[in-house]
């Protein structure tokens, strides 16, 4: 069996293994360009040179979220908690209970699903300012499988008080939510994807928490989508309009709070709403958009699309979109079967 | 059996499969290359046409991410057929980066979070000892592994419980991710930690297969009543001169004449 560039997983790319004799590497090329929004490290670097607060902790994975950028300029406040998540999380909360701004990062099936009890207890209940980075969220880890995925860190992290929970959607956003959460007074979940989604902001946006970004304007439908599927989503409404369709596109990368105004507004304008995420479709954005319209007493044409509740199967990460039509092909198709009464 | 073909087997074809994938775990598997041929060839009690038999010894991969070394082993024995493996990590395929027990025979049970494993066997062996079973559970778990707190959770109950059934192997191969283990976050002394819980500890060369058999023929009889780990002393990547104890292999792909060149200083 052939292996295209496009099944192909690269998970030295994944792991940002520099792996390379004479010229094995990364299928697409070096370490850095495969991931251009893993800008983690180097960002947290800058500020900290004039933000004495800021310290980061890993498990192991330093190589894979490019927290080794911060480490190689600030080694003293780098802490490599090795393979022991749920420690790391509560050693950030005794920081941050200490005056730092500890960034802990691991894949978000970790952050999110083995250390719960920890975000909630030691970080959000106390009110510290803890930021948990779970990267490579969603089945973004491909044919790694359900250990590796964290479909459902959204609707975990949201239902806990206290807890800000945002996702990054490219590089400049993440360094707009970085910059963002030294002075934020909650604990935070930043969900990242896995470094390699495309450029949507060609700026570092200005973010307000609890203030979607409408992206495009659109009078037939409202895409409501966040983090590593806002690119798809606007290729999808690329797509549709080239159909006719008009479709408003909002990135909601502000989970909880989440923009209640960009939802009703979107009920209201549009008359239809798509929520589109790379999570469990059970409690995550779309259930977060669905409460938000029934409170209200709104009752627009909507779908829920994210990953059904189940198990996903192996595969790399493009055949996986591809099959839960989280590409922009499929999420057009899904919204053309919304508009369509289907 | 010529267990040191088989543990080159394991090897190359992790190569091969890694290759199907695009880019794979070599060096975690090349540490246990031997630890695998030396128990699957040389030691587990196993029916490959009775995958559920209930007496059958238990393998639990903590270290998950080295199942890519193990699909061929269970393959080679006939537990399914060598051609399913073609489609390792291709959409629906059974063999994805972590061992699925839902849909591989052999796989006792799936993984891929690191620190589970041994907790998984504690089960095992403590309901193979209410069963009446005479089966032996075995863990293999990674050095960088041992920093995970479940694993020290595990150590204790298992000694609590008495599970002589159970036998944890830590493939010591200096390295996780990061860098060497040491450096991160030390895991020795790794004997006497397990001694501090309760364990019966040994100590081997995780390459070398005579002193591998010969540690699994000293273990005390099945029916014991205190945990044993074994502290196999290996090297991340090993076989590869230019992978071993190289962090930049934790994964990776090889490409053009340097898979030719690997596979030829395998099997040389
Ligand atoms: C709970 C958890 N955290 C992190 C990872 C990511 N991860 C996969 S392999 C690995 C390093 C493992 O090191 P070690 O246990 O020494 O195994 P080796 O590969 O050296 O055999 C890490 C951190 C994981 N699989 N599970
Ligand atoms: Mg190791």
């Amino acid at each position: 069996m052939t292996t295209t560039q496009d099944q192909t997983q690269d998970q030295a790319a994944i792991f940002n293994g520099t792996a390379t004799f004479k010229d094995s590497r990364s299928v697409d090329g070096t370490d850095t360009r495969a991931m251009p929004a893993f800008v983690l490290g180097e960002e947290l670097a800058e500020l900290a040179e004039v933000d004495p607060r800021i310290v980061v902790l890993t498990a192991d994975l330093g190589r894979s979220n490019r927290t080794t950028d911060f480490a190689a300029r600030h080694p003293d406040r780098f802490v490599n908690a090795g393979i022991a998540e749920k420690n790391m999380i509560t050693m950030a909360a005794g920081m941050a209970a200490s005056g730092l701004v500890p960034f802990a990062a691991t894949f978000g099936s970790f952050a999110a699903l083995l250390c719960a009890e920890q975000i909630r207890t030691d970080c959000a209940y106390p009110d510290l300012p803890v930021r948990v980075v779970g990267h490579h969220s969603g089945m973004s880890m491909g044919f790694y499988g359900t250990s590796h995925h964290s479909l459902e860190d959204l609707a975990m992290m949201r239902s806990i008080a206290d807890l800000t929970v945002v996702s990054a959607t490219d590089a400049n956003h993440l360094r707009a939510l970085l910059r963002l959460s030294l002075d934020h007074p909650h604990a935070m979940y930043l969900r990242l994807g896995r470094g390699r989604d495309p450029e949507v902001y060609a700026e570092v946006p200005e973010l307000v928490v609890g203030k979607a970004l409408t992206l495009r304007e659109g009078t037939d439908l409202t895409i409501v989508t966040t983090g590593s599927e806002v690119a798809p989503a606007m290729q999808a409404a690329d797509d549709l309009a080239a159909a006719g369709v008009e479709a408003r596109v909002v990135d909601m990368w502000t989970i909880s709070p989440l923009d209640r105004d960009a939802v009703l507004a979107a009920a209201r304008e549009t008359g239809a709403v798509l929520t589109v995420e790379e999570a469990n479709g059970t409690g995550g954005l779309g259930s977060a958009v669905a409460e938000c319209l029934l409170d209200a007493g709104l009752a627009p044409r909507f779908r829920r699309h994210g990953v059904p509740d189940q198990h996903v199967p192996v595969g790399p990460p493009a055949a996986l979109y591809a099959h839960y039509r989280l590409d922009g092909a499929g999420i057009a198709a899904v919204a053309r079967e919304l508009l369509e009464g289907n | 059996m010529d267990l040191a073909d088989r543990a080159r087997f394991v090897r190359t074809e992790t190569v091969r499969l890694t290759r199907i994938a695009g880019a794979g775990h070599y060096s975690a598997v090349f540490s246990c290359a031997e630890i695998l041929a030396a128990l699957y060839y040389g030691e587990l009690r196993l029916d490959p046409a009775r995958p559920d038999w209930p007496d059958r010894d238990r393998f639990v991969m903590s270290k998950g991410h080295a199942a890519i070394g193990l699909y061929p082993v269970l393959a080679d024995l006939g537990f399914y057929d060598p051609s399913e493996l073609d489609t390792y990590t291709r959409l629906g395929s059974a063999f994805g980066d972590h061992p699925d027990a839902k849909r591989i025979p052999g796989v006792d049970f799936s993984s891929g979070s690191l620190g589970h494993g041994l907790s998984i066997c504690v089960g095992m062996a403590w309901a193979g000892r209410l069963r009446g079973s005479d089966h032996r559970t075995w863990c293999l778990l990674g050095d960088g592994e041992l920093a995970e707190g479940q694993v020290w959770e595990a150590a204790m109950a298992a000694a609590h419980y008495g599970l002589g059934n159970l036998v944890a192997v830590v493939d010591a191969n200096q390295l996780g991710i990061d860098g060497f283990v040491a450096d991160v976050m030390a895991a020795e002394p790794i004997e006497d930690r397990f001694a501090a819980f309760g364990w019966d500890t040994h100590r081997v060369d995780g390459h070398d297969l005579d002193a591998l058999l010969a540690t699994f023929d000293a273990l005390p009889a099945r029916g014991g009543d205190r945990p044993q780990v074994i502290v196999a002393d290996t090297v991340k990547g090993k076989g590869v001169a230019r992978m071993e104890l190289s962090p930049d292999w934790h994964v990776g792909n090889l490409v053009g004449a340097d898979y030719d060149d690997v596979m030829a200083e395998l099997t040389a």
